[in-house]
């Protein structure tokens, strides 16, 4: 049987005391049972850190952010624009879909050296990586959100004698929001990871290069606090998506 | 007064002309206008094939059909066709209003006449009053279903052809859903082709009843329900003419089944 639901100063409190027993038996806990700093350190210490270093830590979060964001942008756009594409050529999508579907399969890892000698060590080799792995989920989301009409719906179009036009604007756009949506909420973590690997690689600049080098100088509150800023980057992304798709999709 | 359909020797399948699955086969059928003609028959029959064909969403194999004095593509290009699914298709991003407009906003460049905004006027008539800007899933499924056909209206169809619409209803909302759709039959002067499970259904509303038979789809009884009909074209379902009636309509569908 499903659990009844719980009620709802419970469902925001619990998240709360959960997050704070964590927090606690980290703080308390591993320093008792002699966990050595340089492997954990605690999170005032993380905290201490992030507010002695702000400058730095704004300084590389500004490149990530950009380069994660732009990412975003053109990655999911290109993935949207050629799944529009594809639903309206059967021809191309029938040659086309299985060489995108194999360049999926190259790990990122692999590509990103690829990419950094085509495009040199600034800003622009991040963006295309963080790009290039936002845009194959949302290519096949929205593939299948464009064609998640009814046929009935179809009919009905029909029946009016809609053009192709008006059936794309009317139909299978407002059709393919939800998943499209869906596929931005993974996009918004995916790009961040992809503009720090890009960093990993071949940067001096970014929340990536800073945690390369935190973690060769043996830095972990500073690596710690390089994780915890990504992370929050990842999640305000995320936010706004959540926002935007409240807003767009009321049904 | 001309026919609304005029269907001869009609052919019509899925797939190539060669090795198509007839749905049809050889089918005459004459359909006065302005009268309101209900479709039985088991499922495969080719009931909804046969709208979709008066509808131009389907291509006949061989044979003639008029509908209207014309073409089915010039019917449906002038507007002069109406369609309610089985499901409500409404588009749950719209709003009730927004849905019956529909037809104001698509296919508009092919059209000659102007369709007016009668959506207020259709709300009201459909007992939808203060619900334009509910969305749809704020809806019970008779309402729906009253939105459904509120667009199919919109147009003033001359020709209104409904899929199974009452068939997820419950058995209230289904007997009120068919006086209203008989009281505005009478209003509009609209041909209805209604396709339905029901013989109840069917000899309620219809003025004529045919049976298809499945495997292929053909004709295999045509009764006239218009002796039975009293006030408004109501019958009464104690009469025994009317017993009789469906009982005969009964055997032609286990027959056909």
């Amino acid at each position: 049987m499903r659990q009844a639901p719980l009620p709802p100063a419970l469902g925001i409190a619990l998240p709360v005391l959960g997050a704070a027993s964590i927090l606690l038996t980290w703080q308390f806990l591993l320093p008792w049972l002699g966990v050595p700093a340089y492997i954990v350190p605690t999170p005032t210490a993380i905290f201490g850190v992030f507010r002695k270093s702000l400058a730095l830590f704004l300084g590389n979060l500004w490149p990530t952010l950009i380069e994660a964001l732009a990412g975003f942008v053109i990655g999911n756009l290109a993935g949207v624009l050629l799944a529009v594409v594809f639903v309206h050529s059967r021809v191309l999508q029938a040659a086309y879909f299985p060489i995108v579907l194999f360049f999926n399969t190259i790990p990122i890892l692999a590509l990103s050296p690829i990419i950094i000698l085509i495009f040199g060590l600034g800003m622009t080799p991040k963006i295309v990586i963080a790009a290039v792995i936002c845009f194959f989920p949302t290519l096949v989301n929205m593939i299948r959100g464009l064609d998640s009409a009814s046929d009935n719906e179809h009919e009905l179009f029909r029946v009016l004698s809609a053009t192709r036009r008006e059936v794309f604007w009317s139909l299978r756009l407002p059709r393919a929001l939800p998943m499209l949506f869906s596929s931005l909420r993974i996009a918004s973590a995916t790009a961040v990871i992809g503009a720090i690997v890009g960093e990993w690689i071949g940067s001096d600049k970014g929340l990536g290069a800073l945690i390369i080098q935190a973690s060769f100088n043996y830095q972990s509150d500073r690596l710690y606090a390089a994780i915890v800023l990504s992370s929050s980057l990842s999640i305000a992304l995320f936010a706004i998506v959540v926002l935007v798709e409240r807003r767009v999709i009321k049904y | 007064m001309a026919n609304a359909i005029e269907a001869s020797r009609l052919d019509v399948g899925y797939g190539g002309r060669q090795t198509a699955v007839k749905v049809l086969a050889g089918l005459d059928l004459t359909v006065a206008a302005g009268s309101f003609l209900s479709i039985l028959g088991p499922s495969g029959c080719g009931k909804s094939t046969l709208l979709r064909v008066v509808a131009d969403l389907l291509d006949p194999l061989g044979g003639t059909i008029s509908v209207l004095g014309d073409t089915p593509h010039a019917v449906r290009s002038r507007r002069d066709v109406g369609f309610v699914f089985q499901d409500s298709t409404l588009l749950p991003w719209r709003t009730v209003r927004d849905n019956v407009r529909l037809p104001l906003g698509v296919g508009q460049g092919s059209l000659t006449r102007k369709i007016e905004d009668r959506s207020d006027e259709l709300l009201e008539l459909m007992g939808l009053a203060g619900f334009g800007e509910r969305l749809p899933h704020q809806l019970s499924g008779g309402q729906r279903q009253r939105v459904a056909i509120a667009r199919a209206l919109l147009g003033q169809p001359k020709l209104l052809l409904m899929d199974e619409p009452f068939g997820a209803l419950d058995e209230i909302t289904r007997d009120r859903l068919n006086d209203e759709l008989l009281a505005l039959w009478r209003r509009t002067g609209t041909t209805i082709l209604f396709v339905t499970h029901s013989i109840a259904e069917a000899t309620y509303l219809g003025e004529r009843v045919i049976v298809l038979a499945a495997n292929p789809g053909r004709l295999i009884k045509d009764q006239d329900m218009r002796p039975f009909k009293q006030d408004g074209n109501r019958c009464s379902r104690e009469d025994p003419a009317v017993i009789a009636a469906m009982a005969g309509l009964r055997g032609a569908l286990e027959q056909a089944s």
